[in-house]
């Protein structure tokens, strides 16, 4: 088990005949993650990923042809918000946006329609996620190596990219496998949470504890720590917040942390994971031992 | 990207919004010109206001009245020669000086935990958000905006009744509050603020008061600037450092901090927890740098070049975990770079990830000192520093 992306996933690429689209794709495949169609507008009737996925011109096409339930977006910052909100109104439901970059308002349009048809988006600016499988094979959505995981019970979720995957290099390391991996992006608006993903992992059996990777502005981790500190007792939970030697101010306007009523530093997100259960790690490398100090034991 | 309040000023004025008759001088004479211009119309007083980038010019002399042509002149001299936290006053907004009966705060901005677009409207205006948000958190009224209408007039009304404004003043503030949401939109800013809107006396009009934007402070979307080059030009190169300047444009994000050991990271992330872990480990940053994912030899070398023009430097961090980045081409943008650098600084670096191997390789035979864990990485960092006199 695992969340969000496994063996059931069929997924469409947007951008696929793109570089980028193309490359990440083919890592995907090789992974082991079913690849069932792409779509670039003007591009339909061509086949990507050497000759093997057909190119579609809409989603809603790819959709009908194909059965595809899940979509992966490199589609360039410009045209990256009316992609997803493409996937959504053609009916997938769960859409993941790689692209970095996309203009905040463009966002707040697109992330309605995702609302309004049921969707669920992650990102965007977001690595993907992965569920790892036995034999370097498993299902993977996004950019993440490959190469870091192990498969096992941990879920792990991070607003980062490369810092995810020094953590999970470290639980790799240390024999912890990792039941998903899921990054849900650095940009001031996302589609999925921490919080939402804390739901999702506390639905999914096969997660047995969670590494929760924060960093400084906004209050998701604050409100994360909240909800699992009254619904995830039972788990064993670690986190780690980077931004602790940050200078206050350079990267958020006061407005902003107003609004959400924390002022986004590090110290008060650590002290809201603290109370709520979590053991908090001061490098990514401790967060194995903390694991096994907050009570998870290896299978 | 922050722009000026006359740049503000302007935005507003072009969606139709109330702001004083304004204008921007460069020079003491240019200054005057208006003042005489205001003066002939009627103006009693003026205000000159040194426009630079920062908070509390007020406090350090940049915003002052004067009651003549010839004080107008005089004044703007002083404020043109002023230099507030060490950016040069290149420009003055001259003003005529209004009779203020009391303030409101008006802002838009992108708000992370609605997703949306957050109008906030207060009756203490003049104060900073901040206070009043601490003081009388119930003071300040809040609408989320329409994700693709706008602020609906419901939500503009409500905001109005909420702060306690009726008739002819409510009207008004509704045509303001849906404007600075459109402003907002159409100029894709993170934040458009009025603070003061202003209820000044207006003896022509209904009930006799009406309102006017006084000071405006708006932040653009730096993700957005490509498609509005018009606004993209209002970008204030004074306040842009050069070495600053030189990292926007090879997409590289750097903050300069006052410590010693350099850093260059990929990913946002990594990078703020190798600033924690140098810290950890005693020393003390000399910046923030994220080299982005799939940097490409020459804009490591770009990097470098960025870390070195810190006199402050002593030791040099590099921590890259490969995945769309290739660890060889930054060992190869290392080893350009180092041919080129004029100032030898000792380095630590460590490359995992993708291509690590091959990256390994070029990095023994440049004879560069590596770590293999990122708390080793910074160890050693901080060692090298302490050798060259940093800390």
């Amino acid at each position: 088990m695992s969340i969000l992306v496994d063996q059931h996933t069929r997924l469409v690429v947007q951008g696929l005949t793109g570089r980028e689209g193309g490359f990440h794709a083919g890592q995907m495949a090789a992974y082991g993650t079913k690849i069932v169609a792409g779509v670039t507008p003007g591009r339909g009737g061509e086949f990507g990923l050497d000759g093997t996925v057909p190119v579609f011109d809409t989603v809603r096409e790819a959709v009908e042809k194909t059965n595809a339930n899940t979509s992966c977006i490199f589609v360039p910052a410009a045209g990256a918000a009316d992609a997803i909100a493409e996937a959504a109104a053609s009916g997938i439901k769960t859409i993941f946006c790689i692209t970095e970059g996309i203009p905040v308002h463009d966002m707040v349009g697109a992330l309605a329609v995702v609302q309004q048809h049921g969707a669920r988006l992650i990102g965007p600016n977001c690595p993907g996620a992965t569920t790892p499988g036995v034999g370097g094979l498993g299902a993977k959505i996004g950019i993440i190596p490959a190469s870091i995981h192990l498969p096992g019970d941990v879920g792990v979720v991070s607003r980062s990219g490369t810092l995810t995957y020094e953590a999970v290099q470290s639980m790799t390391d240390a024999g912890i496998g990792q039941s998903t991996c899921l990054g849900i992006g650095g940009d001031p608006i996302i589609g999925t949470t921490f919080r939402d993903a804390l739901e999702l992992f506390a639905a999914d059996p096969a997660t047995r504890a969670l590494v929760l990777i924060g960093e400084i502005g906004g209050s998701a981790e604050e409100e994360a720590a909240a909800w699992a500190g009254e619904h995830l007792k039972h788990l064993p939970r670690v986190a780690f917040i980077a931004g602790r030697a940050a200078p206050e101010g350079r990267r958020m306007g006061h407005a902003g942390a107003i609004v959400s009523g924390a002022s986004g530093r590090a110290v008060d997100k650590i002290a809201a994971l603290e109370a709520a259960g979590f053991k908090v790690a001061g490098s990514p490398t401790e967060l194995p031992r903390l694991l096994i100090e907050a009570g998870y034991t290896k299978r | 990207m922050k722009i000026h309040e006359a740049e503000a000023r302007e935005l507003l004025a072009r969606a139709g919004l109330p702001v004083p008759d304004a204008d921007v001088a460069t020079t003491a004479a240019g200054a005057r010109a208006i003042a005489e211009r205001l003066f002939a119309a009627g103006v009693p007083q003026v205000v000159i206001k040194a426009q630079v980038l920062v908070g509390g010019r007020g406090k350090a002399g940049g915003v002052k009245l004067a009651a003549s042509a010839a004080e107008a002149e005089t004044t703007a001299a002083a404020i043109l020669a002023l230099t507030i936290k060490d950016l040069p006053v290149r420009r003055v907004l001259v003003a005529p000086a209004a009779t203020i009966v009391r303030e409101i705060y008006l802002a838009a901005l992108i708000d992370r935990t609605t997703r949306g677009v957050l109008v906030m409207a207060s009756a203490a205006g003049g104060m900073e958000i901040e206070e009043v948000a601490a003081k009388d958190p119930a003071a300040i009224v809040r609408e989320v905006a329409h994700p693709h209408g706008g602020l609906l007039p419901f939500q503009a009304r409500r905001l109005g009744f909420g702060i306690g404004l009726r008739g002819e003043l409510l009207k008004q503030f509704c045509l303001i509050a849906t404007g600075l949401v459109k402003i907002a939109r159409e100029s894709d800013a993170d934040l458009v603020e009025v603070n003061p809107l202003a209820v000044v006396p207006a003896p022509e009009t209904p009930g006799g008061e009406r309102l006017i934007c006084l000071d405006a402070k708006v932040t653009l979307d730096d993700s957005a600037l490509d498609r509005h080059p018009d606004l993209a030009a209002w970008r204030d190169a004074d306040s842009e450092d050069p070495i600053d300047r030189e990292a926007r444009e090879q997409g590289i994000s750097y903050i300069r901090l006052d410590g010693s050991i350099g850093c260059m990271v990929n990913g946002a992330g990594l990078a703020m927890t190798t600033l924690d872990l140098v810290t950890r480990a005693g020393g003390t940053p000399a910046n923030f740098l994220d080299i982005g994912g799939g940097a490409r030899a020459d804009k490591v070398a770009a990097a470098m070049r960025i870390i070195l023009a810190d006199a402050g430097v002593k030791a040099i961090l590099v921590n890259i975990f490969g995945g769309i980045t290739r660890g060889d081409e930054v060992a190869k943008g290392l080893i350009e770079a180092r041919a080129q650098q004029d100032r030898v600084v000792p380095m630590v670096v460590r490359i995992v990830g993708t291509n690590a191997a091959e990256a390994a390789v070029l990095l023994r035979e440049g004879g560069f000192e590596t770590a293999t864990s990122l708390d080793e990485a910074a160890e050693k960092a901080v060692a090298l520093a302490a050798a060259g006199g940093g800390k």
